[in-house]
């Protein structure tokens, strides 16, 4: 394996505060990630510090998932945030510089909110944070 | 307080390549606030994996961009390799080093090209893209195209480079390395070049970090990461240093390119000298069960590949985080407080790709 890849569940009450640490720890944030598992959307944060590489992960219920913004800590994640809004539906809370659903120019509202199949395994170890 | 005026800026303008708006909200001649519009041209690329055989799918990996097709195909391959534990012949990862560093220098070719069209120096544009010719001219002549290669598959590569290749390719590249540094110095010393670009558009270690910028744009910031230390393909058999600067302006970015340019040359013959005999390709057999987060070192910067098999020819996901996208935000904060007639080099000097972002 190239790199180590570890992965930590988060929950969505935690998130921010998650994220803060991992800021002023002096993580970098990578990207927000969405995948969309049929019933429910799975989130990944990724962060890097000096080279390593740390996922955040959690899960909603697809329909009507609504996340606190973490563009309060990294703004530049008010990028990524508006993405996951318009492709999957996502509504975000806090965010510091809302596209309303005008980032993409889409043909039909969130195009990447349906999956394909659902389930998936995994070979990535989960690591307590 | 000055009247505010909002300028739309793009998707079609001269000095935008690609489409991308910004609304530039000035007071006189000053950007105070910068709102980035993309989407203009999403294909939506990534949904598509969900039709396509996973190894029929590296050819539509190949075609997000125009410029880093090669990488962006060998990100594919190397996160499928990654999750069905594909061992990869020492040759291919050799040959996709040098495949990838021949890009590297023909996208920063082109780059330079652009910003010196950016500042109104139309022969140094010419000259970057004629040197720039000569680079495609050897990956023609080594892989058979000039912007999509097709010559990375899951399992290696499909087209070898001979030894009487080989050593065509390292004269050329010797030539191509004495005209990049005749127009190297004229980009760093030419006085018109640095009244453009020096102490514009500063971004400082701290806001690069914070901002989440990637490649050139955050090595001149001062910080010294590049993904290829990570050592992917064959870059852990090579030696090689991240360069950086520590000024961070428009100035700063366009020397970390050009010393990049030198530095992917020097990767190259490091290659060629090391590079072992042997099959160019395994047989793949299965499907990708897993996910792997690929992080590879594109021209422009960290290119992040996310994908996510169940066991079946199609994955279930595929997204890439392309370093165009990664930079934008930094861009949004340099253009703050900018000169009206510094806005295109400015939207230069993140080298955008919006065929990338668009994926």
């Amino acid at each position: 394996m190239i790199e180590e890849q570890p992965i930590v569940p988060v929950t969505v009450d935690k998130l921010v505060a998650e994220v803060k640490a991992l800021c002023d720890q002096g993580w970098r944030m990578v990207q927000i990630g969405v995948t969309s598992l049929g019933e429910t959307l799975e989130f990944n944060y990724t962060f890097d510090l000096d080279q390593k590489f740390r996922n955040l992960r959690l899960q909603l219920p697809a329909a009507g998932a609504r996340l606190p913004s973490i563009s309060g800590v990294f703004w530049c994640a008010f990028l990524y945030e508006n993405e996951i809004h318009d492709l999957f539906g996502v509504n975000f809370d806090g965010l510091v510089l809302d596209f309303k659903g005008n980032l993409y120019q889409t043909t039909k509202p969130f195009p990447f909110a349906a999956a394909a199949t659902a389930g998936v395994s995994t070979n990535i170890v989960q690591s307590p944070v | 307080m000055a009247t505010r005026t909002i300028i739309p800026f793009g998707p079609q303008h001269p000095v935008l390549p690609e489409p991308i708006h910004l609304d530039l909200v000035v007071e006189d001649e000053k950007v105070v606030e910068a709102v980035p519009s993309i989407g203009f041209i999403h294909r939506g690329l990534e949904r598509l994996v969900e039709k396509k055989d996973f190894q029929e799918f590296v050819f539509v990996a190949e075609r997000i961009c125009g410029i880093c097709s090669f990488i962006h195909g060998q990100s594919y391959c190397q996160g499928i390799e990654e999750i069905m534990n594909i061992p990869v012949p020492p040759r291919a990862l050799f040959l996709r080093t040098i495949w990838g560093e021949l890009s590297r220098i023909h996208s920063h070719l082109l780059w330079l090209g652009l910003m010196a069209d950016a500042v109104g120096f139309e022969s140094l544009f010419m000259h970057s893209w004629r040197v720039r010719e000569r680079v495609l001219n050897i990956i023609e002549a080594t892989t058979g195209g000039r912007v999509i290669f097709g010559s990375c598959k899951v399992g290696g590569v499909r087209r070898d480079i001979d030894a009487a290749q080989m050593q065509s390719l390292l004269s050329q590249l010797t030539e191509i390395e004495r005209e990049t540094h005749e127009i190297v110095k004229v980009f760093l010393n030419d006085d018109t070049v640095k009244h453009r670009l020096c102490g514009v558009g500063t971004l400082s270690r701290e806001e690069a970090h914070s901002l989440g910028c990637v490649g050139p744009t955050m090595r001149a910031s001062g910080i010294a990461q590049d993904m290829r230390t990570l050592g992917y393909a064959a870059f852990k058999e090579l030696s090689f240093k991240p360069i950086t600067r520590t000024a961070g302006d428009c100035y700063a970015r366009v020397a970390v390119r050009c010393d990049e340019i030198f530095q992917s040359v020097d990767l190259i013959r490091q290659a060629a000298a090391k590079i072992p005999g042997g099959e160019i390709a395994v047989k793949v057999t299965g499907n990708p069960n897993g996910e792997f987060f690929v992080r590879v070192e594109q021209p422009r910067g960290e290119v992040i590949y996310y994908l996510k098999g169940n066991g079946t020819k199609n994955l279930q996901r595929f997204r890439v985080r392309t370093p165009t996208f990664a930079n934008i935000p930094a861009l949004v904060k340099a253009l703050q407080g900018c000169n009206l007639a510094d806005v295109p080099v400015l939207v230069l000097t993140i080298d955008p790709c919006i065929s990338c972002t668009e994926r």
